[in-house]
């Protein structure tokens, strides 16, 4: 069995080496719409809510805890009334009840931890938040996948479409191109309880959140830089004269 | 100076040289007045190195190498990096700054390396000095490599698997070899922690011994400059070379504007663009390794981009020995050739100032040929410029010149016509 294993990684290491043509065949070109991403704290706290009231049951966020929540303007309290519904404290991490091997049985997939999904999504296509601010909008109806859903950017996707109350049903319609390729256009079947636009601002806020999930740290990164090269700046100057100084005599 | 200071600098003297050798390493030590520009980078090398002693000591800290899941099913080396990058004070900066400085330490060698090339640097007497930068530039390469497997991210994890399957291609040991490597049959826990000693103990003390040597045996011969004449055969009556000047505090004044300079652009990076496009940090490394999920295109980080497509340009078997273990041998040599240059240039001058036309379009060409093969090393092997030229066959090209630089150089660099050198240098 382990020979079997190193035969087929030695195999799989071979064929990314030196097969020419391989690598891409399987991704097509994806057209990513540009996401809103905002650093709003409402639009931060309005993404939080959404996130632990629909993502938070299958996907944890485990390098998240959920006072982290700080740091987009909520309290403990506000925290702990409004975004934790199980009992955890507020400096836990944020887990799910469901374990890793349950879900690769229930969907055919170990279901990803969201810290970093962001991060991890950006492409030569776009950025992390595109594909996720695109890929939340297109899940349509498709009877032939177990959970009766599947979607444009991710095809065959083992996730169930779980904003599908807010977004209502879509369905597609796939065209063949003059070149062979496939284009699918969805159309709204089935209103939800919002309306497009209001969903489409929804999805940003989710995103807008996300993207600050996965670096936290990101807009004090940046002000902080900012005093760093100032302060680099005015440095240069001093040792740029100090040099000119030692050197009036080197000609 | 104060007697009583004087008092205890003497009594450290009879015991210990400090006075002596801040004398023949800086105080007295004449280096040529007129470097340029590219000698600010051997220094910010030296600080490069420092940076990434120090921050890797506080990332060790925090650090875990250790490749089994968590309860979440997250592995604990990959929860640990974000520990660090979100729990620990301040440790998102430290992390950044050992992320950022491995590819600045890759850009100052590289720029330093060229500088040697531009002003023949490694050439009579300094043939130890170009070895021993020879070895910390592979030294350099095998702690980059090693320090790339331990975020246990996608990227560390299959890009190792790659390289180290490579040791497989060797005849009769090859096997056994890639075993030792990984500690396993595949990459695990014992890659991680074998790759963790080495990074942060083994490769880090050979470093620092070749960094040590490398300078000792440049004070002992004494700095070429960009005009490439020795400065030693012009002395004044006290023995000092007329175009010298002592190194402190002349260069150390100088240097410390090369390193304001250089940390601008360093904190540019850590600040605002810390994953460098997906360069500096490749975005699928977001990614926790997964043995399971091979990534559909496996790039290595930029600073091994040339050499990996002089790996994949050789596509065909020889004396009945299969492609990927030629690759293998034109990669190793592709960077083991570069200690031989000494012997290979056989040019009356050492500067580029005064060689001829043929030697100056051979580097330009090299040049040329290693950005082309960088670039293509991180694209997918089909890649095709403008879709339509295929890169596969150009990458082939330009490693053919990549070789054909330094193989031909005896006989290039001989018959090119040559200015004559000037007695002393020149000023700029």
């Amino acid at each position: 069995m382990k020979m079997r294993v190193i035969n087929l990684i030695k195999r799989a290491a071979a064929v990314l080496l030196f097969a020419p043509s391989l690598a891409l065949a399987a991704g097509a070109v994806l057209h990513l719409d540009r996401a809103p991403v905002s650093k709003d704290p409402a639009a931060l706290q309005h993404g939080a809510k959404l996130f632990v009231n629909y993502c938070l049951n299958c996907h944890s966020a485990s390098f998240m805890r959920y006072n982290m929540l700080q740091n987009i303007g909520l309290s403990d309290e506000l925290i702990r009334d409004n975004l934790m519904f199980t009992g955890e404290r507020v400096g836990d991490q944020m887990k799910v009840a469901m374990r890793p091997g349950d879900a690769k049985v229930w969907f055919g997939t170990a279901v990803p931890d969201l810290t970093l999904i962001a991060r991890q999504r950006n492409s030569a296509y776009g950025s992390g938040a595109d594909w996720l601010y695109t890929y939340l909008r297109q899940f349509y109806r498709d009877e032939s996948r177990p959970t009766g859903w599947n979607n444009v950017v991710f095809e065959n996707v083992g996730m169930p479409h779980v904003l599908w109350e807010l977004q209502g049903d879509q369905v597609a319609t796939v065209s063949e191109n003059a070149d062979g390729s496939k284009s699918v256009s969805l159309s709204l079947a089935k209103p939800g309880t919002m309306s497009a636009a209001e969903y489409d601002q929804a999805v940003a806020d989710l995103v807008s959140f996300l993207v600050w999930m996965g670096e936290p740290v990101a807009e004090k990164r940046k002000t902080i830089g900012m005093f760093v090269l100032l302060f680099l700046a005015a440095f240069f100057v001093l040792t740029y004269a100090l040099k000119k100084n030692y050197w009036r005599d080197i000609h | 100076m104060t007697t009583k200071s004087q008092a205890l600098l003497n009594w450290i003297d009879e015991r210990f040289p400090l006075t002596s050798t801040w004398k023949a390493h800086l105080s007295e030590y004449y280096a040529p007045k007129n470097f340029n520009f590219w000698y600010f980078f051997g220094s910010l090398a030296l600080l490069v190195l420092v940076i990434q002693i120090v921050t890797g000591i506080f990332l060790v800290m925090h650090y875990k190498p250790d490749g089994t899941l968590n309860a979440s099913g997250i592995p604990v080396a990959f929860a640990s990096v974000e520990y660090i990058m979100r729990e620990v004070p301040g440790g998102w900066l430290i992390r950044y700054l050992h992320s950022t400085g491995a590819s600045a330490f890759f850009v100052v060698v590289y720029l330093h390396m060229f500088r040697g090339l531009l002003y023949g640097s490694y050439r009579k007497p300094r043939e130890l000095i170009w070895i021993f930068g020879t070895l910390i530039f592979l030294a350099l390469m095998a702690e980059a490599f090693m320090g790339y497997l331990l975020p246990w991210g996608q990227m560390s994890y299959w890009g190792a698997q790659v390289i180290i399957n490579l040791f497989s291609a060797i005849p009769l040991i090859g096997e056994d070899l890639s075993l030792v490597i990984r500690g396993d049959y595949v990459i695990s826990d014992a890659t991680l922690n074998r790759f963790f000693a080495f990074h942060v103990i083994a490769v880090p003390l050979v470093l620092i011994g070749l960094v040590a040597a490398h300078i000792i045996a440049l004070h002992e011969v004494g700095s070429n400059n960009p005009d490439g004449v020795e400065i030693k055969k012009k002395k004044d009556a006290n023995g000092i070379p007329l175009d010298g000047i002592p190194f402190h505090p002349y260069y150390t004044v100088k240097d410390i504007v090369g390193v304001v300079v250089f940390l601008f652009f360093f904190s540019v990076v850590v600040f605002f663009a810390p994953e460098g496009g997906g360069y500096f940090l490749e975005y699928n490394n977001f990614i926790p390794a997964d043995p399971l999920k091979t990534p559909p295109h496996i790039a290595p980080v930029w600073y091994f981009t040339p050499y990996y497509s002089i790996l994949r340009a050789v596509t065909f078997p020889l004396f009945g020995l299969d492609a990927k273990f030629w690759g293998v041998v034109a990669m190793g040599a592709s960077v083991v050739i570069i200690a031989f240059l000494p012997w290979l240039d056989r040019s009356p001058v050492k500067s580029i100032r005064y060689k001829g036309p043929i030697f100056k379009s051979a580097l330009v060409i090299f040049v040329i040929s290693f950005v082309i093969l960088g670039y293509l090393g991180v694209k997918p092997p089909e890649y095709a410029f403008f879709d339509v030229i295929p890169g596969a066959p150009i990458a082939q090209i330009c490693s053919v010149l990549y070789f054909a630089f330094f193989l031909l150089m005896p006989w290039y660099s001989k018959i090119d016509k040559c200015k004559p050198e000037p007695e002393r240098v020149t000023s700029k």
